[in-house]
Order: C-alpha cells, then sequence, then structure tokens
C-alpha cells in the first residue's frame, strides 16, 4: 500500500511534538491538585511543646496532655509496676527499644524502664499499630487476653499489648513499641513535652 | 437529513407529534427500544434477579436523600456532630432523611452483596461478560470508598477512630506510607481538614465516578446480553425469521414489572427497618458513634460497620505466627503452578515471586502484610473470570466441588463477617485465621478444582 507514502513527515512530526508538549503540561497541572491536600501551613504550624505539671500526680496514676492533637500520657509508676516492667521483658517483641530508635525512643530513654526518671513514663498513647488509643490495664491479675497479666495497655482496635513502659508484646498487630515524644523536665514537677535538652522535635 | 428519513413515532396518543418532534432531533426511540423494548432478557430469571435494578434503586435514594441532608449539614469539625443532632430532633423530616440514608447505606451494601452472590452461582463473569463483571467490582470498590467518606461525616466516636485505623492502613506500606497518610489526612491528626476533605469526596467526587461506572455497567450488560441461572447464551438459538433469541423477552415490559414487584417488596421491607430498628441493634448505626469524636480516648470497644468487618478480621488475622500460613501457601501455590505450567518462563517467574513473596513476608512486618491481605481480600473477586476453569457456568451443572467450595466460601465470609464485629481473644483470632486461610483457598485454588470437577452437561435451551 502507499499509506507510507502519504504520511506528511512534517505534521507527524508535529502532532509528537504537540502530544508530548501537551501531556507533560497535564501531568505537571497535577501538582498544585496533589500538593493543595498537604497539611497547610496553619496546620504546620500548630504543635507548639506543651507544658504539664506532674506535682499531683499519685504513685500509680496516669494524666494524660494533647500534644499535637494525640493524647500523651504521663504514669507515675509504683515500685511493684517497676518490677512488672523487669519481669515482663521475655514476653516483649523489642524490651530493648532497637527497632527505629530514633524515631520510637529518644536515647535518653532507651533504658530499662524507657524513661528520664524510672517511675515518671511518658509515652504517646497512640497503638503504632493503626493508631488507636490504647485502654489503661494498670492492674495485675487474670484478663481474657492473658492469664498471667502483670499490668499495661490494651489496644480495643487489635488487641496489641504493651507493658508498663508501653514495650508492645510480642506476636501482636503492632510492630513497634509506643513513642516515647521528646521531653525534657523544667524542674521537678514541670514537664515540657514536645521539645527536649537536645532542642530536637517541637 | 437522517431527520426526516425517520418514522413518526405512533402509539402514544396525544404525545406523538411532541415524541416526533423530539425523535428527529434526538436518538429518543432508538434508545428507548434498544434499551428496553427491543433489549431481549432471557425468560428464567429467578429471585436473585431482583438485587441489581434494586441496587440502582438504593443508589437514587441516596442520591436524593444526600442532597437533602446537605441542605442542613455542616462539614466542620466544631459543627459536624451538632448539625447532625440538629437534623435528628429540630429539622422538619430532618430524621427521616437521616435513617432512610443511614440504612441505604447497609441495604447498598446489603443488595450489591446479593448480585455479586448471584453472579457466583451463575458465572454470570465468565467469557463474554469479564468487562461488566470488572466495571461491577469497580463499583463495589467506589462504593467502599464512598461509605467509608460518608462514616466520617457524623463526627462520632466511630467516624474519628475508623477514619484514624484506616487511614493509618496507608502508612503501613513501606516508603512512602507516612507521607501517603499524611496527605490524605492533610493534617498529622484525623482533624477538621480531614473531615472537609471527605465531605467533597462523599457528596461529590466518588458519586461523580459511581454513576458513570453504573452507566458503563449498563452499557457493557446491554452489548453482551444478560446471563441467566442456567448459564448458557440465548443468543446461539434465535428466531430464524426476526433474529430474536428463542428465549428471551422484551425487557419492558415483562422484567420492568417484575422489578416493580421487587421494588414494592424491598420497599415494605426497607420501611420497617427505617421506622422499627434504623440501628438495627448497633449493626447499621453504632451506639458509639452518638458521642462525639475525642481524639485522645479510643472508644471501649471498636469496629467497623457490618459490611466491613469481613476484611477487616483478615487484618486482624495476619499476625508475625500467621506468617508461617502465609508462606506455606505461598509455597503449595508456586508448587500447583509449576507442576501445572509447562512454559518455562512462567515457571520461573512463579519461583521468583515465590521467593520474593518469602523474603518480603519476614523482612516488612505482619502489619504490612495484614493491610495487603486486606487489600488482596477485596481486590480477587476481580480475576474470578480467569481463575474459574469448569466447563459449566451456572451452578445448577457444576459438580460437588464448587458447590462444597463456594459453602465454605459462604460460611468462612459469615464467620469473618461476625468475628469482626467482636473483640480480639486468642480463640476468636484462631478462628478468624482459619476463615482467612479458607476464604483464600477459595480463590487461589480454584483454577485446580474447578478444572477436575464432574459437571453435568448443559442443557440447549433454558429449563425452568
Amino acid at each position: 500500500m502507499s499509506q507510507k507514502q502519504d504520511v506528511n513527515r512534517r505534521r507527524r512530526n508535529l502532532i509528537i511534538a504537540t502530544t508530548a508538549a501537551g501531556g507533560v503540561a497535564s501531568v505537571a497541572s497535577a501538582v498544585p491538585f496533589v500538593a493543595n491536600m498537604l497539611p497547610s501551613e496553619r496546620a504546620k504550624a500548630l504543635g507548639a511543646p506543651v507544658e504539664v505539671d506532674i506535682g499531683r500526680l499519685a504513685p500509680g496514676e496516669k494524666l494524660t496532655v494533647e500534644w499535637r492533637g494525640q493524647p500523651v500520657w504521663v504514669l507515675r509508676r509504683t515500685k511493684e509496676m517497676l518490677e512488672a516492667v523487669k519481669a515482663d521483658e521475655p514476653k516483649l517483641a523489642d524490651p530493648r527499644s532497637q527497632r527505629n530508635p530514633g524515631e520510637l525512643t529518644p536515647d535518653y530513654a532507651r533504658n530499662q524502664h524507657r524513661s528520664i526518671k524510672p517511675e515518671i513514663l511518658v509515652v504517646v498513647g497512640i497503638c503504632p499499630h493503626l493508631g488507636c488509643s490504647p485502654q489503661d490495664k494498670l492492674q495485675p491479675g487474670r484478663e481474657a487476653f492473658d492469664p498471667e497479666w502483670r499490668g499495661g495497655f490494651y489496644c480495643p482496635c487489635h488487641g496489641s499489648l504493651f507493658d508498663l513502659a508501653g514495650r508492645v508484646y510480642k506476636n501482636k498487630p503492632a510492630p513497634d513499641n509506643m513513642p516515647v515524644p521528646p521531653h525534657a523536665y523544667l524542674s521537678e514537677s514541670r514537664i515540657l513535652i514536645g521539645k527536649d535538652k537536645n532542642e530536637k522535635g517541637a | 437529513m437522517a431527520a426526516a428519513d425517520k418514522q413518526p413515532v405512533t402509539g402514544a396518543g396525544p404525545f406523538n407529534d411532541l415524541l416526533t418532534w423530539i425523535d428527529q432531533r434526538y436518538p429518543l426511540m432508538s434508545t428507548w427500544k434498544a434499551h428496553l423494548t427491543e433489549y431481549y432478557a432471557p425468560k428464567n430469571f429467578n429471585f436473585w434477579y431482583y438485587f441489581g435494578s434494586l441496587a440502582m434503586l438504593v443508589l437514587v435514594i441516596q442520591i436524593v436523600t444526600g442532597i437533602w441532608l446537605t441542605m442542613h449539614y455542616k462539614p466542620d469539625a466544631t459543627q459536624a456532630f451538632a448539625s447532625v443532632e440538629y437534623i435528628m430532633r429540630e429539622v422538619s423530616f430532618g430524621w427521616l432523611m437521616r435513617y432512610l440514608h443511614s440504612t441505604g447505606a447497609s441495604a447498598f451494601f446489603i443488595c450489591v452483596y446479593l448480585h455479586m452472590f448471584r453472579g457466583m452461582l451463575y458465572g454470570s463473569y465468565r467469557k463474554p461478560r469479564e468487562l461488566l463483571w470488572i466495571m461491577g467490582m469497580l463499583i463495589f470498590l467506589c462504593l467502599m470508598a464512598e461509605a467509608f467518606f460518608g462514616y466520617l461525616l457524623p463526627w462520632g466516636q466511630m467516624s474519628y477512630w475508623g477514619a484514624q485505623v484506616i487511614v493509618n492502613l496507608f502508612a503501613a506500606i513501606p516508603l512512602i506510607g507516612p507521607d501517603l497518610s499524611l496527605w490524605i489526612r492533610g493534617d498529622y491528626v484525623v482533624s477538621d481538614a480531614t473531615l472537609n476533605r471527605f465531605f467533597a469526596f462523599h457528596v461529590i467526587a466518588v458519586p461523580l465516578v459511581l454513576c458513570g461506572l453504573v452507566g458503563a455497567h449498563l452499557l457493557a450488560l446491554h452489548e453482551v446480553g444478560s446471563n441467566n441461572p442456567d448459564g448458557i447464551e440465548i443468543k446461539k438459538k434465535k428466531d430464524p425469521r426476526t433474529g430474536i433469541p428463542l428465549d428471551g423477552i422484551p425487557f419492558h415490559p415483562y422484567y420492568t414489572v417484575k422489578d416493580i414487584f421487587g421494588v414494592a417488596v424491598f420497599l415494605a421491607v426497607f420501611s420497617i427497618i427505617v421506622f422499627f430498628a434504623p440501628e438495627m441493634d448497633g449493626y447499621f448505626l453504632e451506639a458509639n458513634n452518638f458521642i462525639p469524636a475525642d481524639s485522645l480516648k479510643t472508644p471501649e470497644h471498636i469496629a467497623p460497620v457490618w459490611y466491613f468487618t469481613p476484611y477487616y478480621s483478615i487484618l486482624r488475622a495476619v499476625t508475625d505466627t500467621f506468617m508461617w500460613v502465609l508462606s506455606a501457601g505461598v509455597v503449595v501455590m508456586a508448587v500447583l503452578i509449576v507442576a501445572s505450567v509447562g512454559n518455562g518462563l512462567i515457571r520461573i517467574a512463579t519461583c521468583v515471586i515465590a521467593l520474593a513473596l518469602l523474603v518480603g513476608f519476614f523482612t516488612f512486618d505482619a502489619k504490612f502484610w495484614g493491610v495487603v491481605m486486606m487489600g488482596v481480600s477485596t481486590m480477587i473477586f476481580f480475576l474470578l473470570p480467569w481463575l474459574d476453569q469448569a466447563p459449566a457456568k451456572s451452578i445448577r451443572y457444576r459438580g460437588p466441588i464448587y458447590k462444597l467450595a463456594l459453602t465454605v466460601f459462604v460460611v468462612a465470609f459469615g464467620v469473618l463477617g461476625y468475628l469482626g464485629t467482636q473483640t480480639v481473644t486468642e480463640t476468636r483470632t484462631l478462628l478468624a485465621q482459619v476463615g482467612t486461610a479458607l476464604y483464600f483457598a477459595f480463590f487461589f485454588l480454584m483454577p485446580w478444582y474447578s478444572r477436575i470437577d464432574k459437571c453435568a452437561p448443559e442443557p440447549e435451551r433454558v429449563t425452568k
């Protein structure tokens, strides 16, 4: 057939060039639409550190403060609770907080009790599985999910268990321990959450 | 001119002139004929064939009540919950609009699940209806997205934490996950920004796509023609004089009348639920969703609405120990494929993919694989036209293996659905894991068991 001869090379090249340029332009036009859905400047600006007074927190008590829209728990652990933290280790997936240490556990909390002061636990009360907030199951005893429960937290959504240092049990949906936020002691009874001595976070 | 060639419309009494005027300017009569009076459907449709038209009816109910709800609803995190209560208590018939809409959501899934099950009973996804089935599956995915976005809008505790969990599913994807979920939320936590965009998706973006897909689904259906309970092609036996299938009857009036009967029964049942049990004991509207969203406290017991619970159970069933079951499944599949495919390239590819999966199973978290399995459990239906290798389409002529397999699948789907509404215990997790294994076995082993199944010969013409 004479089809090949009929092709006007100049026209064909112009069509190719136009299609390519138009294609690039239409892909580029997606950028503002995608970027539009990212957090706005206002959303980014929120998230300042928060101060919390723990002076009245009795041993065995927990308080919750909001930081960046998330619950942060402060738990003053009793002696028995700290012993439970020690005893729980064989049941835990990552007792020494070695997974993603930079993101989940600041170096000053990478110890057995996962905290600056042994008795004061500060963690973001969000399960690293899919973001539910676990419930307090602080009392040791017989539980449906563990007959030899030594106290800790239970995630109602998918059944992950955490010990009293926010460390996840083995073979649970959550892959990681609950994160310890950057924090620092301003005084004996005041904690700044969201910012630490290394000026990290915030 | 083409318009002058057309015959004047007759048989419409006083409207003949008007219809003729329109028909000369628009393909009115030809469309009417092609899709209604001269669309020939098999004469042996049974009970299962109601649910396609009923799903369309529910779509209309959802669109109409949805428009009326947006007249009073406020997509704002500080006002959303209160505006829903305002609709319930102070807007005239607001309670009715809302209960029609919330019950309609569940009714939509009931109709679509039964419609899909009909396809699985009679092999409606088989050649030449593969694309029709795929469009239907896309409608199903859109419907799930629509239900999910809509569920955040009342801004109750379940709305909030449900969205939190589902958006975090995307964070499990390696590398891009955390940024992707941030992009979806538009904030670091589920917040006003998330609510506002979910409103945009729920009221305009997804419904537009959904309506387009429903149109395409119908066009594809009318191109290939309806399947029927015997699973045979009525187009193979045509009247030599007219070219009309011998077993076909015009959709209008025969099936329009039948479908209207179905509509009447459906509306009766639907009304009973709307007026007497709109919450359906927590299955259609969950108690926790009557508590305003609180970002600091997850409800005691969180579960998705019933239509998502089977997939949710699969998500929860994938724990570290279950990875061994998955690995065994992959090995079995690889051996089966290598043993039954002659092509060397496919054999090598199978081994490579299997090996990559095995390495991946123990490199990435079980959480990621849980999300993958949940995704696969909803997408796997797309492959049915190619997984099914049986000589007969309809369950009427298929052998005992498929009948057993389909029964097991339905039971597994039901059990997984029930478990998804319950809290986690060791026994329930184990049961969900068995259910998950059976769910996937139904699909992945189908190419083998459907081939060896002893099918009865299909009839020449449709039976009663």
